[in-house]
């Protein structure tokens, strides 16, 4: 047995240290503060496709965090002004050539901001990175919404097609799919397997304006159609970061909570304790801002050339 | 019924489609963060050899197709059918001409194969990686050149023809890699 030792190379590992320096150095220049939220919460996700893990405690469990977005909308909610944090989350079952069940995740917010301000800042985010790391290169940047994507892609109106319109759709593509999808899980394995699978492999792809369907933690832009103020960064066609104009109104926030349960139910899975913590701070008072999650993992393993995330990673699932 | 569910796929895993057997010859999980969760699987009918793609919803459960690799002497054709044995049981199995695609070129009588069988059906017929045939023609062997690294070509009992160095020589008895279709090495 050698399954002790590190599955990252010392170049992977080099590389991820001047990845954080470098991301650091520039949160530190642009004056946003470096902030720690507990990994483990009484208050878990209700996200219907996000499991989280589950630790005995005593009488009462806590939860794993799978995304540090909770606590730290509290801090904003109390006035911290424009935070950012780098830590480990945990989400279940969910392994693979491009997903590890516990890995980084850079999550930051900026007060005052919207989508597209956010989005920018993302974008030189990804090219501090990439200089760190000793590509000079400036990366090339696509910009369109998630409508204009599946109209290139599939010529089809992802806001107004049905389940059957998407299913053809998928099918004229050479899509086969097992099993019974509802709207949205057609439009994830579209997206996934058809639209950004076509993304150019050595650009940023952003795509915005996402179903109100799909808002996660977004407002919804009223207009017809209706849609969610959420945008995704994809490198060639892999999901990198994903960001909202964050909700602010805790009824709504409540009854997402309510619904995603309801869902979880509905599909036979562990309906969670919603964060009431989260609702009593957006009740007080929640500054408008916009937020973003961006994998870490993947984001190195595209500025470093590696196939696997188990190449940037020391000690992946399997040798954890 | 066995079942296996997506979480359970690897490569080699033998399942039921549509009324076909299939075995999974690569499989990548893949999920939105925010979204449903599919493995992305290529799987090769195991009746007619074709590889195709399909995308699992995650969660999903497929029947296991009911597939045994099973250890056979062969014994000898009718032109029709290849016939195997059981070398513990005796009991015997006719293999028909699909199920020998790969693997008749390779075959002598007594060998020990691996029959794949499907409800009880010879599917595929695997050849040991390794067999010894004896040359039925090629051209005069060139004496004392064994390293000029030249070839040609020679034609096996079975009608198999390989590339040989150029001093064997007709009669010989060969080595060969099935997998590959290479000469491994004289055998004396």
């Amino acid at each position: 047995m050698n399954d002790w030792q590190p599955a990252a190379s010392r170049e992977a590992l080099r590389q991820r240290a001047r990845m954080l320096a470098g991301i650091r150095a520039f949160f530190a220049q642009a004056n946003v503060l470096e902030v720690a939220t507990p990994m483990l919460s009484h208050a878990a996700t209700t996200d219907v496709q996000i499991d989280s893990f589950t630790v005995t405690s005593g009488a009462q469990p806590r939860y794993l965090h799978t995304s540090p977005e909770f606590p730290m909308k509290r801090l904003l909610a109390a006035g911290s002004g424009d935070i950012y944090q780098i830590c480990q989350v945990f989400r279940v079952d969910e392994a693979g050539r491009l997903h590890n069940p516990e890995f980084s995740l850079l999550e930051w917010y900026r007060v005052g901001w919207d989508t597209g301000q956010l989005i920018e800042e993302v974008v030189s985010l990804i090219q501090t990175a990439a200089d760190a790391l000793g590509r000079r290169a400036p990366i090339h940047v696509r910009r369109m919404s998630y409508a204009q994507a599946f109209h290139e892609a599939l010529a089809l109106d992802a806001h107004a097609a049905t389940v059957q319109q998407l299913c053809a759709a998928g099918e004229h593509f050479g899509l086969g799919v097992v099993g019974r999808l509802d709207r949205d899980g057609w439009l994830d394995v579209l997206l996934s397997e058809c639209v950004a699978a076509g993304f150019p492999a050595d650009s940023l792809t952003v795509i915005d304006a996402y179903p109100a369907s799909q808002a996660a933690l977004a407002r919804i832009r009223p207009g017809t159609p209706p849609v969610a103020e959420r945008f995704e960064v994809f490198v060639g066609p892999v999901e990198l970061a994903n960001g909202f104009h964050e909700l602010a109104d805790a009824h709504e926030q409540a009854a997402r909570f309510t619904r995603d349960n309801r869902r979880r139910g509905e599909l036979g899975r562990a309906q969670m304790p919603a964060d009431e913590r989260l609702l009593a701070a957006l009740a007080a008072g929640f500054p408008d801002c916009a937020g973003v999650a961006l994998g870490l993992d993947r984001l190195l393993m595209w500025l470093g050339g590696w196939e696997r995330i188990d190449q940037v990673l020391a000690f992946p699932w399997a040798r954890a | 019924m066995a079942t296996y569910s997506t979480s359970e796929f690897k490569n080699g895993l033998k399942i039921m489609l549509d009324g076909d057997p299939y075995n999974i010859v690569e499989n990548e999980f893949v999920k939105p963060g925010k979204g449903q969760a599919f493995n992305r699987v290529k799987i090769r009918n195991l009746k007619s050899g074709r590889v195709i793609d399909k995308t699992f919803k995650s969660g999903e459960s497929v029947e296991a197709a009911d597939v045994v690799d099973v250890d056979m002497q062969y014994l000898y054709t009718d032109g029709e059918f290849w016939h195997f044995m059981v070398p513990d049981t005796f009991e015997q199995y006719a293999a028909g001409e699909a199920a020998l695609a790969d693997a008749k070129p390779w075959l002598k009588e007594q060998d020990v194969c691996i029959v794949t069988l499907w409800n009880g059906q010879p599917l595929s017929v695997t050849p040991p990686n390794f067999v010894e045939l004896k040359i039925v023609e090629t051209d005069p062997g060139i004496r004392g050149d064994t390293a000029t690294g030249g070839t040609k070509p020679a034609t096996l009992e079975t009608g198999a023809v390989v590339k040989v160095p150029l001093f064997i020589e007709e009669g010989e008895v060969l080595k060969v890699d099935t997998r590959t279709g290479e000469y491994v090495s004289r055998v004396k």
